[in-house]
C-alpha cells in the first residue's frame, strides 16, 4: 500500500506541469490585450501600460512566460494579480472559503443521499422508494441555479430564516449555498446507493448470510451495504473535486467569495498567475481525492490489494 | 399517489427542519423594514448603515479609477474641492484659494488644521508626493494620465525606456507649508474643476513607507477612517474620524459591503440585511413600486455612442452619418429595451455638467424621412454594414433594434454584427480594424464640458477612436480652455459641440441614470454625478 500511494504521488508530478503548461497556455491564448481591457474604456496613459505589461512579462513568448512562472513557483512565488496583490494571499483568503462550502455540501449530500438511498433500496417499490425517486427526479430537473434562487427568495428573503448573501454570519451562512450545491450529487448518490443496494441484496452471499441466521441488521449493514458502496464512494471522490470547481454559480447566487468567482474573474481579465495558481491547487486536490478513493477500495473490498 | 400527497420529500423537510432550528437562533438580528421603525423618530446623527460596493480594484486613490474603490475613497479622503452634488459646481475645501493669472501656472494655498488619520499633517507637500508619485511612469499608477498636462510629465513618462523612480514633476513647487504652485504645459481654464477627483488627493508619508500596505487600510484626511483592514470581497468598515476638520459625517460607523452580483445586493436590501443598493436593470419598474420613495433616481455622467470609423470611405459623408442618426428611434429603444433607465442623448455633454444643453443635436431627433432623404444626398448605401459591439456588456438587444430601424428606415438590408469580448474588442478598435459603426461608453473625470469633447474629438485626443480631426474644433476648445475662468470657457465648448454634431463623428445615443434604493432606517441618501452615494450625508433614522 505505501508503494502504491507513493507511484500514485509520482504521477502527480507530470500532471501537474501539464495541467500548469496547459492552462497557462489557453490565458494565453486569449484575444485581446489584457492591459488594455483594465482601465475599461478610456485606456491607461501609454507609459504605464508599458511599465505594466513589462511587470506581468506580457512581452515575452509564451515559453519565456511560462518559465519565469516556473522559477518563481519553484521559490513558492505564486506571482501578483493585476491589482498588485500576491496570488498566496488571494488563495490564502478563497481557499478556506470554498473548502468550508464543498465540505458542507459534501457531508449534507453524504448524509442524506446515503439515508435516502437506503431507505428506498431496502424496500424496493414501497411508499418509500418511490417518495425518493419522485423527490430526487424533481432536483435533477430543477438547474441548480434556479434552485438557488428560488431557495434564495423564500428561504433567505421572504421567510429570513437565512441569511441572503455573504458569508458574515460565519457557520450558518454557509448552510443554504451548501445545501443548493450538494443537491444535484445527493440525487446521485441516493440512487446510486439504492440500485447498488438492491442489486446486492439478491445477491448469493446475502441469501447465504440470511440462511445462517445473521440478524437483519447485520446482514444489511455489514455485508450488503458496504459492498454497495463502492460505486458511491467513487463517485464521492470524484465529487469533492468537483464542488470545489463547479461551486462557482452557488457562490455567485449567494455572494461568498470563495475560488469559483476568483477564476471566472480571472479568466475574464485574463490574469494568467492567477487562473494557473488556483487552477493547479485544484488539480492537486483532484488527484488527492481520487488517491483517496483508490486507498478505500481496498477498506471496502478485501479481495482489492495494493502493492 | 394518494399516499405521497400527504408528505413532503424528506430533503425538503429536512431544510425546513434546519431552517427553523436556525431562524430561532436568528432572533437577536434587526429587522429593519418591519413595524419597529413606525415609532417616534428622530435624526439625530449617529448609528450605523451598510452600503453595496462591488470589489474595489485598489484603494490608493492615484490607482484607483473604478467607482466601487472612488465610493470608498470619497468617505475615507477629502479633496481640495467638492463637487456639488446637485449641480456638480466645485467648491474649496481642502483648498482655501486656488487662482491663476494667465490659466498655466495655478496656485494653491490650503486651509491650516486638516491631518491624516494618523495625526500627520495635511500640507502643500502631501499634495504635491502624492501628484509627483502618480504622475511617474515607474509607479504605474492608473490615475497617471490625470498629470499630462503638468509641466515635466514627459520626462517621467518617457516613450522608450524607464523613467527615474526618484524623479518628479517639474511643474509642481511647494511654496510654503500651506502653498504650492502647478504649472501646466498649456493654459487651462477647467484645472480648478478638476482637482476634485480622487487622482489629487493628497497622502501622507505613511504610504511612501509601505504602499503596499497601505492599500489594505489607507490613511486619508476624510470623515471617516478605515476600522480594521479591507476585507477582500466581503467588506470594508470604516467609522467616524474624531478630529475631522471639515463638517463631519453624520453616522458613526458604515460598511461597505462587497457583493460580485448586483442582483444580490437588491435582494439583500429586499430581505433587510443591506441599506443601500443600486437597483438592477431589470428590476427597475418592479422597484419603482416597492420601494416608493426609497427609490432614488438621479442622473449620472455616463454617455453612450455610436462612432463611425472615419478613415473608412464609405463613412466620409457628414449626410450619411447625419442620416445613421435621424434613423434612430431612441425613445422607443430605451422603452422596449432599457425599461427607461437612460435618457435619450440630444448633446455630447452630459446633463450633469454645467452648460450642458439639452438639445444641442440637430440631427438626433426620430425622423425616418429627413433620414432616408439624407442617404440619398449622400449616395446611398451599397452592401453589407458592419455593428461592432463588445460582446460581455449585454449590448445585444439594443444593438439588434437600433439595426432593425436602420434596415426599415434607410432601408440596409444586410447588417452584420461583430462582436468579441471587449479587451480583445477594444484592440480592435486601437488598431483600426473596425470598419463599421461602434459602440462606446464615456464617463466623466471631471465635470467640465471639456471633459466631453477634447479626449474624444480633438485630433489628438487620448479616447479618439474615430479618427475625427477638425482643426476649428481644435481651435475652439483650446480658446475655452485659454478662457479667464471656468465659466467662460463655456461658449468655446458650446460652439465647438456645434461644429462636432454637425459634422457627426458620432451618434449620441443615450445618458445613464443612477437608480438606488434604500432601506427605511436611513434618510438623506444623495447620489452625486459620479455616481457616488454622498456616505456622509446620509442620516440613520434612530427609533425610540
Amino acid at each position: 500500500m505505501g508503494r502504491y500511494t507513493i507511484r500514485r504521488l509520482l504521477q502527480a508530478i507530470p500532471v501537474f506541469f501539464g495541467a500548469t503548461f496547459i492552462i497557462f497556455m489557453m490565458v494565453f491564448a486569449l484575444p485581446g490585450d489584457p492591459i488594455r481591457a483594465l482601465a475599461g474604456e478610456r485606456p491607461f496613459s501609454e507609459s504605464v501600460q508599458r511599465e505594466l505589461r513589462e511587470r506581468y512579462n506580457l512581452n515575452d513568448p509564451l515559453p519565456v512566460q511560462y518559465g519565469k512562472y516556473m522559477l518563481a513557483l519553484a521559490k513558492l512565488d505564486f506571482g501578483e494579480s493585476f491589482n498588485r496583490r500576491r496570488v498566496s494571499d488571494i488563495m490564502k483568503e478563497r481557499f478556506p472559503v470554498t473548502i468550508k462550502l464543498a465540505l458542507f455540501a459534501f457531508l449534507f449530500e453524504m448524509f442524506l443521499g446515503l439515508i435516502a438511498g437506503v431507505l428506498a433500496g431496502l424496500r424496493r417499490g414501497s411508499f418509500m422508494d418511490n417518495l425518493v425517486l419522485v423527490s430526487t427526479t424533481a432536483v435533477v430537473a430543477i438547474p441548480v441555479f434556479v434552485l438557488g434562487f428560488v431557495a434564495q427568495l423564500v428561504l433567505g428573503v421572504q421567510l429570513r430564516w437565512f441569511p441572503v448573501a455573504g458569508i458574515q454570519s460565519g457557520f450558518y451562512s454557509y448552510l443554504l449555498p451548501a445545501m443548493v450545491l450538494g443537491s444535484l450529487s445527493l440525487v446521485y448518490i441516493a440512487r446510486l446507493t439504492r440500485t447498488s443496494l438492491v442489486e446486492n441484496l439478491r445477491s448469493d452471499y446475502i441469501r447465504t448470510a440470511t440462511a445462517k441466521g445473521l440478524p437483519r441488521t447485520r446482514v444489511v449493514g455489514r455485508h450488503a451495504l458496504r459492498n454497495s458502496l463502492i460505486p458511491v464512494v467513487t463517485f464521492l471522490g470524484v465529487d469533492l473535486g468537483a464542488l470545489m470547481g463547479g461551486a462557482i454559480i452557488t457562490e455567485g447566487i449567494f455572494n461568498i467569495p470563495g475560488i469559483g468567482r476568483e477564476i471566472f474573474q480571472a479568466v475574464r481579465s485574463q490574469e494568467g498567475a492567477v487562473v494557473v495558481g488556483i487552477v493547479t491547487a485544484l488539480v492537486l486536490i483532484y488527484i488527492l481525492a481520487n488517491l483517496v478513493v483508490d486507498l478505500l477500495y481496498a477498506v471496502l473490498d478485501p479481495r482489492i490489494r495494493y502493492d | 399517489m394518494v399516499r405521497s400527497a400527504r408528505k413532503t420529500p424528506v430533503w425538503i423537510a429536512l431544510i425546513l427542519a434546519l431552517g427553523l432550528v436556525a431562524a430561532a437562533c436568528g432572533g437577536d438580528d434587526d429587522e429593519p423594514g418591519s413595524g419597529q421603525t413606525s415609532g417616534p423618530t428622530s435624526v439625530e446623527p449617529g448609528g450605523d448603515f451598510s452600503l453595496q460596493i462591488c470589489e474595489p480594484e485598489f484603494l490608493v486613490p492615484q490607482n484607483d479609477n473604478e467607482t466601487c474603490g472612488g465610493q470608498v475613497l470619497q468617505s475615507l479622503f477629502t479633496p481640495l474641492v467638492q463637487y456639488d452634488v446637485e449641480t456638480s459646481e466645485p467648491a474649496n475645501v481642502v483648498a482655501s484659494d486656488i487662482s491663476t493669472d494667465d490659466q498655466t501656472t495655478w496656485t494653491i494655498t490650503l486651509n491650516a488644521g486638516w491631518t491624516f488619520h494618523d495625526g500627520s499633517p495635511v500640507n502643500a507637500q502631501s499634495f504635491v508626493d502624492a501628484w509627483n508619485w502618480a504622475a511617474n511612469a515607474s509607479n504605474a499608477a492608473g490615475n497617471n494620465y490625470f498629470f499630462a498636462n503638468i509641466e515635466g510629465y514627459d520626462e517621467l513618462n518617457p516613450t522608450e525606456g524607464d523613467a527615474d523612480p526618484e524623479a518628479t514633476l517639474s511643474g509642481l513647487e511647494v511654496v510654503d507649508d500651506l502653498t504650492f504652485t502647478a504649472t501646466l504645459t498649456a493654459p487651462f481654464s477647467q484645472f480648478a474643476l478638476t482637482v476634485g477627483y480622487n487622482a489629487f488627493y493628497p497622502l501622507p508619508p505613511a504610504f511612501f513607507e509601505d504602499p503596499e500596505g497601505f492599500n489594505e487600510q489607507p490613511i486619508g484626511n476624510g470623515p471617516y477612517m478605515m476600522d480594521g483592514v479591507w476585507e477582500h470581497d466581503q467588506f470594508i468598515k470604516v467609522t467616524k474620524f474624531p478630529d475631522y476638520a471639515g463638517t463631519p459625517g453624520n453616522a458613526d460607523n458604515i460598511e461597505f459591503r462587497i457583493y460580485s452580483d448586483p442582483d444580490v445586493a437588491y435582494t439583500d436590501v429586499q430581505a433587510g440585511n443591506l441599506d443601500i443598493a443600486d437597483v438592477p436593470d431589470a428590476q427597475i419598474e418592479q422597484g419603482r413600486t416597492d420601494f416608493g420613495d426609497a427609490f432614488i433616481e438621479t442622473p449620472s455622467s455616463v454617455f453612450q455612442y455610436i462612432g463611425f470609423p472615419l478613415s473608412d470611405e464609405r463613412f466620409q459623408s457628414p449626410e450619411l452619418r447625419q442620416a445613421f442618426s435621424l434613423a434612430i428611434d431612441r425613445e422607443a429603444v430605451i422603452e422596449a429595451v432599457f425599461f427607461n433607465t437612460r435618457t435619450p442623448a440630444r448633446s455630447l455633454i452630459s446633463p450633469v455638467v454645467a452648460g450642458s444643453r439639452e438639445d444641442a443635436c440637430q440631427y438626433c431627433a426620430f425622423d425616418p424621412e429627413l433620414a432616408a432623404q439624407k442617404l440619398e444626398e449622400a449616395g446611398g448605401w451599397e452592401g453589407p454594414l458592419k455593428f461592432w459591439f463588445n460582446s460581455d456588456g449585454g449590448h445585444e438587444t439594443w444593438v439588434e433594434a437600433v439595426s432593425n430601424m436602420w434596415r426599415q428606415n434607410l432601408g440596409i438590408q444586410e447588417i452584420q454584427f461583430e462582436s468579441s469580448e471587449f479587451a480583445d474588442y477594444l484592440g480592435s478598435l486601437d488598431a483600426g480594424d473596425v470598419d463599421g459603426p461602434f459602440r462606446l461608453g464615456w464617463v466623466m473625470d471631471y465635470p467640465s464640458p471639456q471633459n466631453y469633447l477634447e479626449p474624444l474629438h480633438a485630433c489628438e485626443g487620448s479616447s479618439n477612436n474615430t479618427g475625427y480631426c477638425n482643426e476649428e474644433v481644435d481651435a475652439l476648445i483650446a480658446e475655452g480652455n485659454a478662457a479667464a475662468s471656468i465659466d467662460e470657457g463655456i461658449d468655446s465648448y458650446l460652439a465647438a459641440e456645434d461644429i462636432i454634431l454637425e459634422d457627426m463623428p458620432i451618434i449620441p445615443t443615450w445618458f445613464g441614470l443612477n437608480q438606488s434604493v434604500h432601506s427605511d432606517r436611513i434618510t438623506n441618501v444623495q447620489i452625486d454625478a459620479f455616481s457616488f452615494i454622498r456616505v456622509a450625508d446620509v442620516q440613520v433614522v434612530a427609533s425610540e
